[in-house]
Order: C-alpha cells, then sequence, then structure tokens
C-alpha cells in the first residue's frame, strides 16, 4: 500500500468509524448494573471471622472466570459468592459446611481444596507410590554396603 | 544390569507423554453441569422483575405442571440471541418462568419490550442466589422442573432452534 493509499478519505472514515463503534459499543458489557452485593467487596465487622471468609474464599473457585479463586476476581458472580460467604460465617455456619454446600451444586470444580474421591484418588496414591519405589531404588544402591 | 531395566524410565517416559498428547487432544467440556438435576427445587422466593409479571416462589412449581425455569439477563448477550426459541417454546405450549439476575426492573422491561416476553412470571435474583442454590453457573441456563417441583434436565447456555424439540420433549418426560 502506497503512503497516498494508507491516508486516503475512504481508510480515514473507516478508521474513524471503527473508533465510534469500539465507544459505543463499551455500554454492552455493562453487567454492573446493580451495585455489588453488600457484603462482596466489604469486611465482616468481626475480623477473626473475617480471616476464616477470606481463608475459605481462597479456596473457592469463580464460576464464570478463567481458574481464578472468588477473593481473586471481579466478576459479579464471584462478588455475590464472596457476599454468601460472608453473610454465612457471620450466621455462625462452619466454612467446611458451606464449602459442602457448594460441592453439593457445582461438585468439585468450585473447591481449589481436593478431596479423596472415585475421580481424584490417584492424587493422593502416585506420590506415595513413588517414594516407596524410590525408597527401595536407595535401599538397593546403598543399604546393601552397610 | 540387564539391557532392557536402561529402557525403563524411557518407556515410562513415553507412556506419560502418550497419555498427556491423548487428554490435550481431548475437546474440553467448558460446562459446570449442576448436581441438582434430579433433586427438589431448593426453596426460594423472588420479588417480580418487572411489573406486569408476578414474581416467582419455589412452592408454586408442584402444581402438577412441569415449566422452563429460564435464568437470564438483560446485560446477557446470548439471551438476545435464544429469545426467539423462548418465543417458539412458549408457541408449542411451554410454560416459562424466568430468574432476571443482577437485574433492574427498567432494564427487565425495556429487553422484554424489544426482545419479546415469554413469562408467565419472572422473578428477580439480585444477589445471584436462587443461582447457586440451584447449581447454575452462568446467564442463559434453562432447567425442566417437573409437576412436583424436581428438577429434571438443565441446559447450559443459550437455546438454539435445534435445543427447542430436545427441551419439548424433556417437558413431555416431565408430564406436560
Amino acid at each position: 500500500m502506497t503512503a497516498r493509499g494508507l491516508f486516503s478519505t475512504a481508510s480515514l472514515r473507516r478508521s474513524l468509524m471503527a473508533l465510534l463503534i469500539l465507544c459505543l459499543g463499551a455500554p454492552l458489557l455493562a453487567q454492573q448494573s446493580l451495585p455489588p452485593a453488600p457484603y462482596a467487596n466489604r469486611q465482616l465487622d468481626d475480623p477473626a471471622q473475617e480471616a476464616v471468609a477470606q481463608e475459605l474464599m481462597a479456596s473457592l473457585r469463580c464460576l464464570e472466570c478463567q481458574s481464578q479463586a472468588i477473593n481473586d476476581s471481579n466478576s459479579p458472580m464471584a462478588g455475590d459468592m464472596r457476599h454468601q460467604v460472608r453473610i454465612r460465617i457471620a450466621a455462625g455456619e462452619d466454612p467446611e459446611a458451606i464449602r459442602a454446600w457448594l460441592m453439593d451444586r457445582y461438585g468439585d470444580y468450585v473447591s481449589y481444596t481436593p478431596q479423596v474421591s472415585a475421580t481424584t484418588w490417584p492424587l493422593f496414591v502416585v506420590p506415595l507410590l513413588l517414594l516407596l519405589v524410590a525408597g527401595a531404588i536407595f535401599w538397593r544402591r546403598f543399604g546393601k554396603r552397610a | 544390569m540387564s539391557g532392557w531395566r536402561l529402557w525403563v524410565p524411557l518407556m515410562l517416559f513415553a507412556g506419560f507423554i502418550g497419555v498427556a498428547g491423548y487428554q490435550l487432544s481431548q475437546p474440553k467440556n467448558e460446562f459446570i453441569e449442576s448436581r441438582m438435576v434430579g433433586r427438589e427445587l431448593p426453596y426460594f422466593a423472588l420479588r417480580p422483575a418487572t411489573t406486569d409479571r408476578p414474581g416467582i416462589a419455589s412452592a408454586q412449581f408442584s402444581d402438577g405442571q412441569p415449566r422452563l425455569l429460564n435464568i437470564w439477563a438483560s446485560w446477557c448477550v446470548p439471551c438476545v440471541a435464544e429469545a426467539p426459541y423462548l418465543e417458539q417454546l412458549k408457541e408449542q405450549g411451554a410454560a416459562i418462568v424466568g430468574v432476571a439476575i443482577r437485574d433492574r426492573p427498567e432494564d427487565v422491561a425495556r429487553f422484554l419490550e424489544r426482545h419479546g416476553n415469554p413469562y408467565t412470571a419472572i422473578g428477580s435474583d439480585d444477589l445471584s442466589e436462587v443461582q447457586f442454590a440451584i447449581g447454575s453457573s452462568g446467564v442463559p441456563e434453562t432447567f425442566v422442573i417437573d409437576g412436583q417441583g424436581r428438577i429434571t434436565h438443565q441446559h447450559i447456555g443459550d437455546i438454539r432452534e435445534s435445543d427447542v424439540p430436545v427441551l419439548l420433549e424433556k417437558l413431555r418426560e416431565a408430564g406436560a
């Protein structure tokens, strides 16, 4: 393309149009028309309870983001989940009961703390086996000399 | 040490590469399926999301009529795409109730005016509480609820043309 072609009125008009569309397109993504849930971004008054809530939120997975914990995500749904966690902790619910409630609905996906189950048992068994094998090899190599 | 044993680590490594390669070539399932399918609808009561339709409560679902429970929002782009197919479902006899997620009444009204209103009732879920309670992880999603208030099917994502007969069949199975 020549320099004249690059700055021709038609291409200039096209770029201006694209810019305009970009500016007008933004309101389409206005998911935040409602303010965030009351306890989405507000800490609990009791620091001990807030600490418990923080610990749980760091190990719950946001449902609509790319592999982020809910305490690490700006998505409105993660905010609503933080609200759920905080009001339930404030009401005296056990954090593991909240995790269980969510896993009862969303399965293993929602939790970053793996539990032993039909699909996850190799996670726990394989490292033990590897340790045993490594131990056996070391014993054969070095143990006999002693 | 005999010769074949030297190859064992390489074989293990090749096996690992094989498994990893196979898994990487498999399409990833992006959907988080609800574990609530097959179970009773949890308790909820939602205020009306708009002035010309009533709100919804979980107790209403046990009146013998199977329904579609459509989770949507006026700010959700795929919800626009599925609007005509919800209309088709309604024309073919499906009873549809809506749950509007994090929405304002005026936005809901504008959406319905523009894209049609196939709902008999719409509840407003400002904190995504009903969404969490039924194990839905986004908008839009559509649940089939039988006449006893039991969840029998979950459709994740927008309803396309090919999903209309499937949902009608699921409603029939649920006793419509």
